[in-house]
């Protein structure tokens, strides 16, 4: 279980990522934040994401609807 | 690159419609999500973007590449229905409508998006006098600025734009 959870789902590009931002910003280094989304794009967009802010990607999934990201805050 | 190895990024805006709203407002928030510092310098037509009270809108006047989904297919509209009034603020609703169902940002709430995550607003000074703008008619914490402030900002950026 991550230790936060981000309904992304419905909103395009580029809210998952800056809800993720802003859901990333008070948590504690090594704390990990779950986010789902519809967006197709975010799969490309948060995998950019992470290798420029150097958090770490840790789980990317889907079902075909549901993008799962599992990204965990970098110490 | 600032010396703690930070990236950092500048638009020029110069386009105020509700579509080329977008892609300045796009980039700054996403670039300082990614850690970026971002400037934007908002000259001419990109100016009233900082107004307090956003009043933005498009026309598919002389853009023949705006072809709209409607049933089934995707409709340009011919030049000359530009000229009937409500045209324009109907095709603008339309746009509207549109993004607000496909769950894209309106273009408020990227703007304070960009301001909370500290992107740097300049307004061109030139541009305030000659279309007679005030502070007062801005959105706070934005900065006066004239072309030697952008291209001080430019020398010391990695990316620099002009939309």
């Amino acid at each position: 279980m991550a230790d936060q959870l981000l309904d992304a789902k419905g909103l395009n590009c580029p809210l998952p990522i800056l809800k993720a931002k802003k859901a990333l910003q008070p948590m504690a280094a090594g704390q990990t934040l779950e986010i789902l989304a519809t967006d197709p794009g975010s799969i490309k967009d948060f995998q950019a994401f992470c290798r420029t802010t150097g958090h770490e990607l840790v789980e990317s999934d889907n079902d075909g609807k549901i993008f799962r990201f599992v990204i965990r805050k970098k110490s | 690159m600032s010396e703690d190895g930070t990236k950092s990024m500048s638009i020029i805006v110069t386009k105020g419609t509700l579509d080329w709203a977008y892609p300045p407002f796009i980039l700054s928030t996403t670039a300082a999500a990614l850690g970026l510092n971002v400037t934007m310098f908002f000259t001419f037509y990109g100016l009233p973007l900082l107004l307090k009270n956003l009043s933005l809108e498009m026309s598919p006047l002389g853009n023949p590449a705006m072809k709209m989904p409607m049933a089934g297919m995707h409709m340009g509209m011919p030049n000359i229905m530009s000229m009937i009034p409500f045209v324009d603020s109907g095709a603008t609703a339309m746009m509207k409508n549109m993004m607000k169902k496909k769950g894209v940002a309106s273009i408020e709430e990227l703007r304070s998006l960009a301001v909370e995550s500290e992107v740097r607003l300049i307004a061109c000074q030139m541009t305030m006098d000659l279309f007679e703008y005030s502070l007062d008619d801005m959105i706070g914490g934005i900065e006066l600025g004239g072309a030697a402030t952008y291209i001080e900002v430019a020398t010391q950026s990695d990316i620099n734009l002009f939309i």
